[in-house]
């Protein structure tokens, strides 16, 4: 699949936020005044912000409110609702903190939106069956995991990020592992694409057309899967080792601050190459991954 | 909505001969012909006159090389080349369907077309990443989803000639290898074609149950080693008499040997 940065610096940022957002909600910190301000502002500009940079991925931008009608069916009609929803809850909830007050139900409420949020977006990547690696209950967890991880450390909570961030690190690499033979045992292969698997070995010879097209845009990705490997030891070090590293010290702003910037540079090669190493099945097709 | 219809009254689709496709591209230019001038937003192109052309098309066709293994004694089978033409297959349980957040794609229930309702399409680009076969293209110039319609403003279109009431790729097949038809009367073209020729789904794994069928390619007979003006070459003369006799025996008494 095409790494778009819209796509990750939406699912990053947003999962980031929805996380902090999180824990804001069940009162894990409880500020008021000057200070729920600061709090629930760097928690409502990466989720908006998010939000915001996903609609770049779309082609007619000024239609997405249309997208809030299908939750019937469509993971991504429930996550625009779950979003929205849990962004005015929690929007009533830091109004009222701002003056000393904590709903605790609105919170709570508005926490349980958060998880929601994040659970719908990663639905939109678990469903696809066309594309293997993706289609595992792994997706969702580290989804989840990520989120609410990041979400502790941006809150300060040092003991429930170094427990999250070795779950998350520990899943993530069951997710490779078990990933990268995906493909290969989802049965789907270039013999059950064309049908031609009963007479002989089939291999594409002209793919129909000179030069590229929206599909392989889109679906096919190689290039950037030569370094895989190595990004995945460097997103894991700036994703997880180091911001545990930084919080073992004494707690002071300028540690954390590094610990929350090598996070949010490891989440962002996680995501890269969540998106990069996946693996569309159209790409059989034109004889390539 | 994005809900499918539980049943159809007609399944409209096609039959795709991969026996008699000849790979000449005809379908894709009349396919691309007939839509980018008439349903929704043309087909847009870019660069199209430069180094690095594309553009949106609503069938392609590829071709692929089977190496049939070898046989018993040993001998490797010639190595055949199909071509293959893949457009939507208007599945039963379309997945590009239910993942719409906006409604704009939907199936049919009185036919079974899959269509896209371009004035509600954002353009998020997850009907594409849905679909295994690639038949869904996002138009660059316009931002909308683009996909076979199976021509439905001209199959039903009583402006049309009669004949002309089909898909544009069926009527302008040179080789007959598409055929129209509709699949829920047991008794139509298209399944009697399905039915006495063996058509399959692709990637029937996915789930997608889909309409459109692919004929096989019929079995190779072998030929046997034969040459059309192998009799005309024959030399008419076999033992040459008189001058050109001597001759002959002459040359071929000098040193040097026998030609």
């Amino acid at each position: 699949m095409h790494p778009a940065p819209s796509v990750i610096l939406f699912t990053t940022f947003s999962g980031l936020g929805f996380g902090l957002l999180f824990w804001l909600g069940l009162g894990v910190i409880a500020p008021s005044g000057l200070s729920a301000f600061i709090w629930f502002a760097l928690a409502y500009a990466m989720a908006v912000g998010g939000l915001f940079a996903s609609t770049f991925h779309l082609g007619r931008p000024e239609r997405a409110i249309k997208a809030f009608s299908q939750w019937r069916t469509s993971w991504l009609s429930r996550e625009a609702i779950a979003a929205v929803a849990t962004l005015i809850i929690m929007g009533i909830y830091a109004l009222f903190a701002l003056f000393g007050a904590h709903l605790k139900l609105v919170g709570f409420i508005g926490a349980i939106g958060a998880i929601a949020t994040v659970f719908t977006t990663s639905m939109i990547y678990m469903q696809m069956k066309t594309v293997p690696r993706w289609r595992h209950w792994t997706t969702p967890a580290l989804f989840l995991t990520l989120s609410i991880g990041g979400g502790a450390l941006f809150a300060g909570q040092i003991v429930t990020t170094f427990l999250l961030f070795t779950a998350a690190a520990a899943l993530q690499g069951y997710t490779w592992i078990t990933g990268d033979s995906r493909l290969a045992q989802s049965g789907t292969d270039v013999k059950t694409a064309t049908g031609l698997g009963h007479i002989g070995d089939v291999r594409a010879f002209e793919p129909p057309h000179t030069g590229t097209n929206y599909l392989m845009r889109e679906f096919i990705h190689v290039v950037g899967r030569k370094h895989a490997q190595k990004l995945r030891m460097i997103a894991l070090i700036l994703g997880f080792a180091l911001p545990v590293f930084f919080l073992n010290f004494h707690f002071n702003h300028m540690l954390a601050l590094l610990a929350v910037i090598s996070h949010i540079a490891g989440v962002l090669a996680l995501r890269w190459l969540f998106f990069a190493e996946a693996e569309h099945v159209v790409g059989l097709y034109y004889g390539k991954r | 909505m994005t809900s499918l219809p539980t049943s159809t009254e007609k399944k409209l689709g096609l039959v795709i001969d991969l026996d008699t496709c000849v790979g000449c591209h005809a379908c894709v230019i009349s396919c691309k012909g007939w839509n980018t001038e008439n349903y929704g937003a043309p087909l847009s192109d870019q660069d199209p006159y430069g180094a690095n052309p594309t553009g949106t098309f609503l069938n392609r066709v590829h071709s692929y090389e089977v190496q049939p293994p070898n046989l018993k004694d040993g001998t490797q089978p010639a190595a055949q080349l199909i071509h293959f033409p893949k457009s939507c297959l208007h599945c039963d349980d379309a997945p590009c369907v239910t993942v719409c957040p906006t409604g704009a794609s939907y199936k049919r229930s009185e036919d079974g077309i899959v269509l896209v309702n371009e004035q509600d399409c954002i353009g998020c680009g997850l009907c594409a990443w849905a679909c295994p076969y690639g038949a869904r293209e996002l138009d660059a110039d316009a931002g909308v989803m683009k996909k076979c319609t199976l021509c439905v403003d001209r199959i039903y279109n009583e402006n049309l000639p009669e004949e002309d009431r089909q898909p544009a790729c069926v009527r302008t097949c040179p080789s007959n290898a598409r055929h129209f038809g509709d699949f829920a009367d047991p008794e139509s073209n298209v399944s009697i074609l399905t039915r006495e020729r063996g058509g399959f789904d692709l990637m029937p794994e996915q789930g997608t149950k889909p309409v459109n069928k692919y004929l096989p390619p019929r079995p190779k007979d072998v030929a046997p080693e034969f040459d059309v003006l192998a009799p005309y070459l024959e030399p008419i003369a076999a033992d040459a008499k008189g001058f050109v006799g001597w001759l002959d025996k002459a040359l071929n008494a000098l040193p040097g040997g026998v030609n």
